[in-house]
């Protein structure tokens, strides 16, 4: 239980480990705790960012999508609207048409009527003369009149 | 055991005999054979085992966070570099709390305190018998008497490597007192407390009284840090050599006194730790 030199080569002792640790142990374990320690923090800012960042870009799709959906819903409606114009337009287009050729018939069959009566008339006039020919051919007999007037009549 | 067949007086005193090397005034430079040779040396000597284990387990320290610092990476910590991580902050963390001046110093100063006290004291769990016998059995074989041959291997059960560590932190101290208020503030500290009255001729009658407590209170510091380690670990020692005399009733008393003792380990490698910073802590601040 002496004390004796070991006192103060256990303090040099001590010095020398006491200076060691602090020029060449401590300050590159320190920084390397300090380095995590800001690489985690800006891990966790950039995490946060990247979800503020997420949000807005989802309400931002939800939007475009929104409005996409009304532009739909509004082409739509007027191409809906456009169809009936045009359904109501070849229905107007098709009665006119349907019309100017139930007119055009109509003249092309009063045309041909005429026609036919002006023939028959034509025809009348030559069955009168044949008729009459025949008349003056013959005798007279009435009851051979009467078949040749009917003659005549179915001829018509 | 030591020797042939030894009494317990004569084992016990073997285990805390340290080997001491130094100028007898006999035989001049040698290893002292006895107790009384070693006292007759007086303080020209020195204590080869303390000096041997303390310095071995310093380096040990050392090596082993150098290791790590140099290949100390900030991405995820592996192995040794968590332990070292955690050692580091542990320490940093209670310099924090407690220290609040800037200094580059005190945080890894407490940091080889706490780790070298902690293997130091560690080497208290080593039975008793081992390493003093196989150095018997070495200084044998270089032709030295068995019985002769000490090796104690707690160098924190030698009162010269507590003593020697306090004192170089009581060093600080002084240096962190006269940095931090100037000499003159830190004589005022020493005589101008805690006794303190505005009457001139008064407060110049106080000073010897206020030197006086001041003293007691400083040099306490340094005493009470280096006793209270060395107590605590000479008598955990003891205990331990007490336990290996009952032959073979020594493997269930060893075994929790060995477990009790790493509480203690712990806690003073720690207490050690703490206090130093407490005391440069009060030393840095302005007034108490």
């Amino acid at each position: 239980m002496n004390l004796n030199l070991t006192l103060i080569g256990q303090a040099i002792a001590f010095a020398v480990f006491v200076w060691f640790c602090m020029k060449y142990v401590w300050p590159p374990v320190m920084q390397a705790l300090q380095e995590r320690q800001k690489k985690i923090a800006d891990g966790l800012d950039a995490a946060s960012r990247a979800t503020r960042d997420l949000e807005v870009a989802q309400e931002k799709a939800e939007e475009t999508l929104r409005e996409s959906k009304e532009q739909a819903q509004q082409i739509l409606e007027q191409a809906n609207k456009r169809a009936n114009q045009i359904v109501e337009e070849a229905r107007d287009n098709a009665r006119v048409e349907g019309e100017r050729i139930i007119e055009s018939a109509r003249s092309e069959i009063d045309q041909e009527i005429n026609r036919a009566k002006e023939e028959l008339r034509s025809q009348v006039a030559l069955l009168a003369v044949a008729g009459a020919e025949r008349i003056l051919e013959s005798s007279i007999d009435e009851s051979k009149h009467r078949e040749l007037v009917d003659k005549l009549a179915a001829e018509l | 055991m030591a020797g042939n067949n030894p009494t317990s007086t004569e084992y016990i005193q073997h285990h805390l005999q340290n080997m001491t090397f130094g100028l007898h005034p006999e035989h001049g430079w040698s290893l002292a054979h006895s107790s009384a040779e070693a006292s007759a040396m007086g303080f020209w000597a020195i204590h080869v085992d303390t000096m041997l284990w303390s310095i071995g387990l310093g380096v040990l320290f050392l090596a082993l966070f150098r290791h790590v610092a140099k290949r100390v990476s900030t991405g995820v910590p592996t192995g040794l570099q968590n332990f070292v991580e955690m050692m580091v902050e542990f320490v940093d963390g209670s310099v924090r709390e407690t220290f609040h001046g800037k200094s580059r110093l005190v945080a890894p100063l407490s940091l080889t305190i706490f780790c070298w006290i902690f293997l130091m004291n560690i080497m208290d769990l080593v039975p008793v018998d081992f390493l003093p016998m196989l150095a018997q059995k070495v200084g044998a074989w270089f032709g030295a008497d068995p019985a002769h041959v000490y090796f104690k291997v707690v160098p924190t059960t030698d009162i010269n490597a507590t003593l020697g560590m306090s004192l170089s932190v009581f060093g600080l101290i002084l240096f962190y007192s006269i940095r931090s208020k100037g000499f003159s503030g830190f004589i005022a500290e020493l005589t101008l407390h805690p006794f303190n009255t505005p009457n001139k001729l008064a407060q110049i009658l106080l000073i010897p009284v206020n030197l006086l407590l001041e003293l007691v209170t400083l040099l306490a510091k340094p005493v009470s840090l280096a006793l209270r380690l060395f107590g605590n670990l000479y008598a955990g020692e003891l205990i331990f050599i007490l336990i290996a005399m009952v032959g073979l009733w020594q493997l269930p008393l060893h075994f929790p006194w060995a477990v009790f003792h790493i509480l203690i380990i712990t806690l003073q490698a720690f207490i050690f730790m703490m206090l130093t910073i407490v005391y440069l802590s009060m030393a840095t601040e302005e007034q108490h």
